[in-house]
């Protein structure tokens, strides 16, 4: 069954893929990117990997779509004209799409318990993480804890990308306060004059916010984390900015806030794993920041996911901000 | 008792199939914004409460149960609002509501 539903995702997916690409309207293809990664979550939800798909279901369907959309508006809607050179492109893409179909043949079957990735260090998480850490969401002991390193790599990936996207699009134009003289402008007042969206819109915004901060503590049970958190924080944000307009946002909460958000994010994990190697251990082994072992791996962990919400949550709000400041180019 | 909840949990689930199915059915073969609107939001309505309610059956007197409730509530809040939404932004936009068969305003797919 599982099987079957996997098959038919797949099939909508690659349909979707082609339908964005095919389209010239760059705000159906917009449309049709939110779909296709509503449809790669609910096949990571069949493959049971609930955190990945609550992820991609936020990030992908969600904060991207609005992103996507934000650059249209400072472009056009309409693609250009092809470039001449498309055979070479088509003839380049068909033989990278054959050597990994061919790739693919020397891959293990579908759920075989004997391939490498059930066999190599999974069985040794699955088994351990009881025994050393002790949350039930294993995949947040992996990620928080066994692979640590990694997940301080993302964050500063994240980090990074963030302060690269605010660098290029606030590069150009030094008086964004100064800008934008005329008033009544749709950005400015976003949807005030219009009530059912402002009301249903004000009306969503605290329970957004409730279950973000629910997804990032309840992390360590259940499916969530950071990374998810922060996307549904920076959600609620944009939907309020969307019906109250920028201005009332940043009043809110201000660009400086914003930075201060990435910057303590990154930090906060950074210094967690210093305090380890202060405290005796090594860098970013939390079971010496408490006087039990567990104790300590369940601080470390709130504490580095938290980092990761400030981080994620400042990252998506700055590059909103810096694309909904901008004029058409 | 268990069966009985069951048949009724499969018709409900069957129904909203259906309704979901006419709802697509209608947003391609209606022929204009506002009409395919009207169609798609079966969808939306019908089909949601009574799949979900359907799976509400299934899931008993559980925490599965609340949460579903929670995804209707807020379905039924949000759906009606984006429709709203995007009517009113082809009004703004200049399409106009028409009897019979109106140009359709979509440029391309």
């Amino acid at each position: 069954m599982t099987v079957l539903f996997s098959v038919f995702l797949l099939t909508l997916l690659v349909i979707t893929a082609i339908a964005a690409v095919q389209s010239r309207n760059l705000f159906v293809s917009v449309m049709l990117l939110g779909i296709f990664s509503l449809l790669i979550a609910a096949n990571f939800l069949l493959l049971d990997a609930a955190d990945v798909a609550l992820t991609e279901a936020a990030v992908g369907a969600g904060i991207s779509t609005v992103l996507f959309l934000g650059a249209l508006a400072l472009t056009f809607e309409r693609e250009h004209r092809p470039t001449p050179h498309r055979w070479l492109s088509l003839a380049v893409v068909f033989a990278a799409t054959l050597v990994v179909l061919y790739a693919t043949f020397d891959k293990p079957k579908f759920g075989d318990p004997g391939a490498p990735v059930q066999v190599h260090v999974a069985p040794w998480y699955i088994e351990k993480t009881p025994e050393v850490i002790d949350v039930p969401n294993i995949v947040t002991a992996v990620l928080a804890s066994f692979r640590g390193y990694d997940t301080l790599g993302e964050v500063f990936v994240v980090f990074t990308a963030g302060i690269g996207v605010l660098f290029l699009l606030s590069a150009s134009h030094g008086h964004a306060a100064q800008r934008r003289p005329h008033n009544g402008d749709e950005s400015k007042i976003g949807l005030r004059n219009d009530l059912i969206p402002r009301v249903v819109g004000r009306l969503l915004v605290p329970f957004i916010l409730l279950f973000g901060l629910y997804v990032q503590f309840h992390g360590d049970y259940g499916p969530g984390g950071g990374f998810q958190a922060g996307a549904l924080i920076a959600a609620a944000v944009i939907l309020f900015a969307l019906v109250e307009g920028e201005e009332r946002t940043l009043e809110a909460i201000p660009r400086g806030a914003l930075l201060a958000l990435m910057v303590s994010g990154a930090m906060l994990y950074g210094l967690v794993g210093v305090a380890g190697i202060f405290l005796g251990g090594e860098f970013l082994n939390y079971s010496v920041l408490a006087d039990d072992p567990i104790a300590g791996q369940h601080l470390g962990i709130i504490l580095i996911e938290a980092g990761v919400g400030l981080t994620v949550t400042g990252v998506l709000l700055s590059i909103f901000h810096a694309f909904a400041a901008r004029d058409r180019f | 008792m268990q069966v009985v909840l069951d048949i009724i949990s499969w018709v409900l689930l069957t129904a909203g199939g259906a309704f979901v199915l006419v709802g697509g059915i209608g947003a391609l073969r209606m022929p204009n914004l506002y009409t395919r609107m009207h169609a798609a939001s079966v969808t939306d309505t019908v089909g949601a409460i009574l799949v979900l309610g359907g799976i509400m059956l299934q899931a008993g007197l559980t925490l599965a149960t609340i949460k579903l409730a929670a995804i209707l509530l807020f379905l039924l809040i949000t759906s009606p609002t984006a429709s709203y939404a995007l009517a009113n932004a082809a009004m703004i936009a200049g399409v106009k509501p028409e009897a019979g068969r109106a140009p359709d305003t979509e440029h391309d797919s």
